[in-house]
């Protein structure tokens, strides 16, 4: 693997200063940083391929349209997908779900049907459900999770009935970082001939995603998480359901046949992407899937741990600091508080001094629900940082603690 | 002093320092000076709530002059708020709708009040110009 100073000199935003202080950028979570290739793939695209996808004859559209399905089938291999026609691009993780829950919802839920989700989940995995069961008179069942911040499996268990229409939980929770025994869900609920959603966000760029070994039924992520451009997403879906769903948007490109009477759909997967798709974000992501592929994705993963166990031990360390989410099975996420001082004090002083941390809820009102608390301080790593920036983080806790002292 | 005048002498009090933490400190102190809210005001009809912070504001009007009490769970936004109250605070209705806040710009905190970083503060001082509005229509 490269050394930390060539991984770090692959993303230029990681040079800059904010109020000339060394960027710490500890905010992955919520977006990662682009490396030079990732901006050169799309700037490439604007300056010499520019044209519309599946639309022109002409030799720029051809291009584009090539290279977006190229994306498509970058992705495909990327998850271990069985075929291209299961991987539709989206806005993102957001979009995906919300597509997913409307159409499954018009075709498979009636009044009285059941959806399960777990308390970790972020709202965009809890909105659009809750949205859709409002519509059909169905109802949210929620699996309840521990002190550590981990999901009770048996009481998952007691929550699939013959009700349940559909499961949809995160691979890993943006709030407090656990990651969620997937296999374990995915195998109950199919007991059941009940489908699962994973929603990757969290667990794409952590990790090796296999959606096949997964045996997940539908699989959603961001671009941008995954240190690719922002407003391209991806919504994996077995073909089976994928054939049996209506699309969640009508428009161009997503048709066979319109007249004023009936309109038939394309074939997989256009049928899902009506309008003009983001193509730049979907080759840009792409272009990401190469750089993670080339840095190699366990090698991340087993950097990211340690970065983790660093952290969690340096921060632990810290009197009056309590970090929420206490997991043996964690990403690189430490959501903490200090005792006695409100996390957006916290957040802002880190700010000042350079620090980028999240604060507040973090989309994820419940978890904070199940704390009694308002919200925490979140640090999210990942490969790029440092033990020093670690280090640096540690010293600015110290700090706000003596300014609220 | 007018409302121009305490803006003016804020804005001469922060430009003592270069230093972000210097400003931070400052008004950390000012929340800590913050006169107490009555606790029985405490309240949801009270509270404006943001997702990164809390405020609670109380009028209080005597026909002439309207007084706010406030607080935050935060300090540094409990800081901005006393400045609020200092600026607003023992004003007829008439002087706090057509004020025009400038100082928090002019300070450098201009990210405090912006719409997307919901820390209630924003939302504060709307609700102050929605009282003084309403204590204007009841003396019409």
């Amino acid at each position: 693997m490269k050394d930390i100073s060539e991984i770090r000199a692959d993303f230029p935003i990681l040079n800059r200063k904010v109020y000339n202080r060394p960027l710490v950028y500890f905010d992955n979570g919520a977006t990662t940083q682009k490396p030079q290739c990732v901006l050169d793939t799309v700037d490439e695209v604007y300056k010499m391929y520019n044209g519309n996808i599946h639309r022109g004859v002409h030799f720029l559209s051809d291009m584009s349209s090539e290279a977006y399905e190229n994306a498509r089938i970058k992705v495909r291999s990327f998850i271990n997908a069985d075929k291209r026609e299961e991987i539709i691009f989206t806005s993102g993780t957001t979009g995906s779900i919300n597509g997913i829950a409307f159409s499954f919802g018009e075709r498979y839920i009636k009044q009285g049907d059941e959806i399960i989700l777990s308390r970790l989940e972020h709202h965009a995995n809890i909105v659009p459900w809750q949205m859709m069961c409002e519509r059909k008179g169905a109802a949210l069942r929620v699996i309840p999770i521990n002190e550590n911040g981990e999901i009770i499996l048996d009481e998952y268990y007691k929550l699939l009935t013959s009700k349940t229409r559909l499961v949809a939980v995160a691979q890993a929770s943006n709030a407090l970082g656990t990651v969620l025994p997937v296999k374990e869900i995915i195998t109950a609920a199919h007991s059941f001939n009940v489908p699962v959603l994973i929603d990757g966000a969290q667990g794409i760029q952590h990790g090796i995603v296999d959606v096949k070994t997964m045996n997940c039924d539908f699989y959603v992520f961001s671009g941008h998480k995954i240190y690719g451009p922002s407003g391209i997403g991806v919504l994996y879906g077995k073909e089976k359901w994928l054939s049996e769903l209506d699309p969640f948007q009508g428009g161009g490109d997503m048709v066979d046949k319109v007249t004023f009477e009936k309109t038939t759909y394309s074939e997989l997967p256009f049928k899902f992407e009506a309008g003009t798709m983001n193509y730049p974000g979907a080759i840009g992501l792409a272009r990401a899937i190469d750089y993670v592929l080339d840095t190699g994705i366990e090698e991340i993963a087993s950097r990211e741990q340690e970065l983790l166990s660093y952290a969690s031990e340096r921060l632990s360390g810290i009197k009056g600091l309590k970090i929420y989410g206490q997991s043996p099975h964690k990403i690189s996420t430490i959501s903490f508080l200090i005792k006695d001082i409100h996390q957006y004090d916290t957040g802002m002083i880190l700010d000042k001094m350079g620090i980028a941390v999240r604060t507040g809820t973090h989309c994820a009102q419940p978890v904070m629900d199940n704390y009694g608390i308002d919200g925490t301080v979140r640090a999210s790593l990942c490969f790029y940082n440092t033990n020093e920036e670690i280090d640096t983080l540690a010293s600015g806790i110290e700090k706000v603690k003596s300014m609220f002292a | 002093m007018t409302i121009i005048e305490v803006q003016d002498n804020i804005v001469e009090e922060f430009s003592l320092f270069d230093d972000w933490m210097d400003k931070y400190n400052l008004l950390i102190d000012l929340g800590k000076e913050l006169p107490v809210i009555d606790p029985k005001y405490k309240v949801k009809d009270f509270l404006i709530e943001g997702c990164q912070s809390k405020v609670w504001l109380h009028p209080r009007y005597d026909g002439k002059m309207i007084t706010f009490t406030a607080d935050s769970d935060a300090i540094i936004t409990r800081g901005i708020v006393a400045l609020l109250i200092k600026v607003l605070s023992d004003r007829s209705p008439d002087e706090i709708i057509t004020s025009d806040l400038y100082f928090i710009d002019k300070i450098g905190l201009r990210q405090n009040l912006s719409p997307t970083r919901s820390n209630g503060l924003l939302a504060m001082v709307r609700q102050m110009k929605l009282y003084a509005m309403a204590y204007n229509a009841q003396n019409k």
